[in-house]
């Protein structure tokens, strides 16, 4: 029981520890991924994976690619800290009605994954940006 | 005196993983969870990590598909050796069922008794049922509940042991979270497990005892960090039982280092320390599982 108790005690510290290590640090994330350039060649990379997914590519048929293509980036540059402002319509406006699902998520993520890898992208970067992403899962899927 | 099933699980695991090895194109490759969310096998056949189990489901479908894995392990300490095969399947990441053979070796033990059976075999059936969350997407953990139905098919040294039942069952909660850029900038992996059960070394000594016949909760506790994509460590605990006189029984730990190539495949490695096992001080051991996906 107490080495329970010790156990307890270090998950709960590892966890208090991944709490304050959270993203919101030094250098801008946005910087990290490249700045503009850097956005743009992961969004290109990503058009490549999706246009070659077909899990997903029936989803973006009826998309103008080139009107999702650089809201993305503005998105992406917003989210990160870059000196982009994303006007357009908000994640849960823009993904309603359509009945995405968990799958097509999960999918568009592994995508993206691939395309920052295609980038050499470093690990940190991309689980920075994953972290902040993931959090759109309620404002895309099943609405 | 032990009379020798045939052994359709094993052959059906090892099957199944040459059919993965042997297959150009595959399922799991088109499946869409994240690699590595899988997660491992445990010795029980249940998705998770070597010894503790986790809310995670077996295979890479998500909530519109399906998938499984089939899987085979190996635990080998000072005085025993343990071999697992089995197979898991999940459907639409809600419900999953696995099945999962172990063979423990326990010659030593034989010598020391006196007796003449030298191995003891037990199937363990589980169904697990994702009550709520998801591992990644929500703000809180990803919950499960599973119950493993386990039978022990030779329970002649269990018994002399002091072991009251051959066969019995485990119910457990899980919670899991991967927390992204959760710590140093690498994914953090947090699981923590109640479980309900009266299972002796998980059942191969069979069930309840004469200090205790009766189910009582212990704790699971896992936790890993990814560093990258395709690598994972981490460490086990999990709190067992203690109701035998004659051979007291000691909580379990475990520190693995897990390697996620593709969503095929995966291999585990660990460092085991099972504490004191009938009789047997200090087990402390190596472990591996390879595990294929489909």
């Amino acid at each position: 029981m107490k080495r329970l108790t010790q156990g307890v005690v270090a998950v709960l510290a590892l966890g208090l520890v991944a709490c304050t290590s959270l993203p919101g640090g030094e250098d801008s994330l946005y910087q990290r991924l490249g700045g503009e350039a850097g956005i743009e060649g992961i969004v290109y990379e990503l058009l490549v994976e999706i246009a070659n997914d077909e899990r997903i590519v029936e989803r973006f048929r009826e998309l103008n690619i080139a009107r999702f293509q650089q809201g993305l980036e503005t998105y992406l540059c917003s989210v990160t800290g870059g000196p982009c402002q994303y006007t357009g319509d908000s994640m849960r406006i823009v993904h309603s009605g359509h009945n995405f699902t968990d799958s097509e998520f999960n999918a568009l993520v592994e995508n993206l994954i691939t395309a920052m890898n295609r980038r050499d992208v470093d690990t940190g970067t991309q689980n920075r940006l994953l972290a902040i992403l993931a959090r759109d899962y309620k404002d895309v899927v099943y609405l | 005196m032990s009379v020798s099933r045939p052994r359709v699980l094993p052959l059906l695991s090892a099957w199944l993983l040459a059919t993965l090895l042997a297959s150009p194109a595959l399922a799991a490759e088109s499946r869409s969870r994240i690699l590595a969310t899988s997660a491992a096998t445990t010795l029980e056949g249940s998705a998770g990590g070597g010894i503790v189990p986790m809310a995670v489901l077996p295979g890479y479908g998500a909530r519109e598909e399906q998938g499984g894995s089939a899987f085979v392990s190996y635990v080998h300490l000072p005085d025993y050796d343990l071999a697992v095969a089995g197979v898991n399947w999940s459907w639409r990441n809600r419900v999953a069922i696995s099945l999962a053979e172990q063979r423990l070796s326990h010659q030593p033990l034989s010598e020391r008794l006196d007796v003449e059976p030298t191995s003891i075999r037990q199937t363990v059936a589980e169904a697990k049922v994702r009550l709520a969350g998801d591992l990644i997407y929500t703000d809180w953990p990803q919950v499960s509940v599973g119950v493993q139905y386990k039978k022990n098919h030779d329970f002649f040294v269990p018994q002399a042991a002091g072991a009251q039942d051959d066969s019995g069952y485990d119910l457990y909660l899980s919670a899991t979270r991967l927390i992204l850029a959760g710590l140093f900038e690498r994914n953090l992996l947090l699981n923590a497990n109640i479980r309900y059960t009266k299972a002796n070394q998980v059942g191969l000594v069979g069930f309840g005892g004469d200090l205790n016949d009766s189910h009582e909760w212990v704790g699971e506790l896992s936790a890993g960090l990814f560093l990258n994509q395709h690598w994972l460590i981490g460490a086990e605990y999990r709190q067992k039982p203690d109701n035998l006189s004659f051979i007291p029984e000691s909580d379990w730990y475990t520190a693995f280092v897990a390697w996620f190539p593709s969503k095929r495949w995966s291999l585990v490695g660990a460092y085991v320390d099972l504490g004191e096992v009938a009789t047997f001080d200090n087990q402390r051991g190596a472990y591996v599982s390879l595990q294929g996906s489909f």
